[in-house]
């Protein structure tokens, strides 16, 4: 009886929302919904498939071999990723502190009054096309930094630390290409920093406050430690968007896929390899190793972005519950 | 004794604090530098350039020793019109109804997944969707094309769109929702007439930043559009675009050329930053309220 009567009402429902309309709604929400994640699939379906010449030319050894030579048909990424890495965490060492650093500003400091204008300056930084980047860094930072900041290094410390030796006549190189990075990636960690600062319940610093600590030791001792994986979070996603960065990378870093010990050297990351010589790839292994490359960093950026998000997550979560 | 001691500690204190408060102040100070030195840079650059002639003429071959203007940039505004547009045409769609997916219908499995692919393809790098457009498009019709590109554009739209309509969609009152429910209006019907009018100017909102976002993209062109010099509104051939332009003349040994670069700049940031800055003069102090 109980059954009949629940397999009698599910079937008026059913009827009632066709009749509406509601589950055809419901379906093509549900089709562009989907779409979405097909669109995804078929980024890694057709990276996986566009690098397979190279996969099974080079398996495992493209991740460790530094050769880079189309013509001679070997592929060695390592001096691409070698870059790509290098690079992105001189950004962060540049950035990380910096936009932590207006984070307090903006949150603890700040006049109302300027809170806005200010912050919307600094989101403004993210909004600028990396081509411009890429143009500031070519026509106005490299001659700059060429003649006050490479050349003086590598003639003082240059002999000793073969980080900062020359010749620095180039321009581009990895430094370079690391600072314009770190302009760009500061306002992702400043936002997410200033967010997860937001959330830390007033009752701790009051706690602070309260035991006659000073402005700095309220923001040192009970703001900090609360936001403490929420700012690595916006780190980390700072790391993620420097990795992936194009336009601004290929411009200054000198495209040169080789390893060198100093900072002042032409380098390559896997972004820029692409960009510059994927449209002109004659053989197909060449494509297929750049598409391969592809593949290597978008598994790269996709674990770094991963970890950004658990741990913005997880300050969010314990910040909404406290 | 004791006390001087106590007060060395607190003047160390103050001293510490305030030295502390002067730093996150410097740091503010020292990150808004390069935005200013980049925007007057650009602006001072791009604007001598600018001329009528600049926007209405095509590329104009130069060579050496000639004092030629180096005609305009109209191809790549075109370009850049058409890619965009036509991206923004296939994007716009799938945003909205995914973030009404997300936001009518949360809480399944569905949704978390989706929701998860859509914050994967936001982080995703440009250059990879360049990548893949290239190896579905580029590869198999071996011509280089601006279709390429604007597929490549609507995967970097569809996240920002889709987020921003799922949190618009989520600010509407719960109560909107219920009374056109009592009223004997369908789920559909509310969604359609009650909901999405509520948040149109969010969902705009979403929809311009994202344009703003695709209309400086420039890797993911670059192994798809190729670039072009000449005028052309087929779509399913090589164009030009304003960042591509900017890139390519930026290369060139002519300086006739780098000013042109300078002057697509200019275009671009004047586009890019007055719809970020007109979404945020709009949309910050609702927001609060």
């Amino acid at each position: 009886m109980r059954t009949e009567i629940s397999a009698d009402s599910r079937r008026i429902r059913l009827g009632r929302q066709l009749q509406h309309g509601d589950l055809i709604f419901w379906i093509v929400a549900l089709l562009f919904a989907v779409l979405v994640v097909v669109l995804l699939g078929a980024i890694i379906a057709v990276t996986w498939s566009g690098s397979a010449d190279a996969r099974h030319a080079f398996g495992w050894h493209f991740l460790t071999t530094t050769a880079w030579n189309p013509v001679s048909g070997q592929f060695g990424a390592l001096p691409a990723i070698y870059g790509t890495i290098v690079s992105s965490i001189i950004a962060l060492l540049f950035a990380a502190p910096l936009g932590v650093m207006i984070a307090i500003f903006l949150n603890s400091l700040c006049p109302a009054k300027l809170r806005m204008p200010i912050g919307m300056m600094v989101e403004l930084l993210a909004a600028i096309p990396s081509v411009v980047y890429g143009m500031w860094g070519i026509f106005v930072f490299i001659p700059f930094f060429r003649s006050y900041i490479s050349t003086p290094l590598s003639k003082t410390v240059g002999s000793a630390l073969p980080l900062f030796s020359g010749p620095v006549n180039v321009g581009r190189g990895l430094l370079v290409a690391g600072i314009i990075l770190a302009i760009m990636i500061l306002p992702t960690i400043a936002a997410i920093s200033r967010d997860v600062l937001a959330v830390v319940p007033n009752s701790q610093r009051e706690a602070m406050l309260a035991l006659g600590a000073t402005r700095w030791e309220v923001i040192r001792h009970a703001e900090l430690p609360y936001a403490r994986a929420g700012i690595v979070g916006g780190m980390m996603l700072g790391l993620g968007r420097a990795l992936g960065e194009t336009m601004a990378a290929t411009m200054v870093i000198g495209n040169t896929p080789k390893i060198h010990a100093s900072l002042f050297q032409p380098a390559t990351t896997a972004a820029s390899l692409i960009a510059s010589q994927l449209p002109n790839a004659n053989t197909d292994l060449h494509s297929s190793a750049l598409i391969y490359l592809a593949l290597v960093l978008f598994l790269i950026t996709l674990v770094a972005n991963s970890i950004a998000r658990a741990l913005v997550w997880r300050v969010s979560r314990t910040g909404s519950g406290a | 004794m004791a006390q001087a001691i106590v007060g060395r500690r607190y003047r160390r204190r103050v001293l510490v604090n305030r030295l502390m408060l002067v730093l996150t102040v410097l740091a503010t100070v020292i990150s808004l530098v390069p935005l200013v030195l980049i925007l007057v840079y650009v602006a001072e650059q791009g604007i001598g350039s600018l001329s009528i002639d600049f926007l209405t003429h095509t590329f104009r071959p130069i060579s050496f020793g000639t004092t030629s203007t180096g005609g305009g940039v109209l191809h790549a505004i075109v370009g850049t019109v058409i890619i965009t547009g036509f991206a923004l045409l296939l994007a716009v769609p799938i945003g909205i109804m995914a973030g009404v997916y997300l936001s009518e219908y949360p809480g399944n499995a569905a949704s978390t997944a989706i929701r998860f692919c859509v914050d994967v393809l936001s982080a995703m790098p440009s250059i990879v969707v360049g990548v893949t457009a290239y190896v579905l498009i580029v590869q198999r019709v071996k011509s280089f094309s601006g279709f390429a590109g604007s597929v490549a554009l609507v995967v970097l739209m569809v996240p920002i769109i889709t987020r921003t309509t799922e949190e618009i969609l989520r600010l509407v009152p719960q109560t909107s929702r219920e009374a056109a429910i009592a009223l004997g209006a369908p789920k559909w019907r509310t969604t359609l007439t009650i909901v999405l009018p509520m948040a149109l100017s969010g969902i705009a909102t979403g929809v311009l930043l994202a344009f703003a976002r695709a209309a400086g993209e420039t890797a993911p062109l670059l192994v798809t559009v190729l670039g072009n010099n000449n005028l052309t509104y087929d779509l399913f051939g090589p164009m030009q675009a304003l960042p591509l332009l900017a890139y390519r003349y930026t290369e060139q040994p002519y300086t006739v050329l780098n000013q042109q670069a300078w002057g697509a700049a200019f275009l671009l940031v004047v586009i890019v930053l007055g719809i970020n800055i007109l979404v945020r003069i709009v949309t910050r102090p609702r927001s609060h309220r």
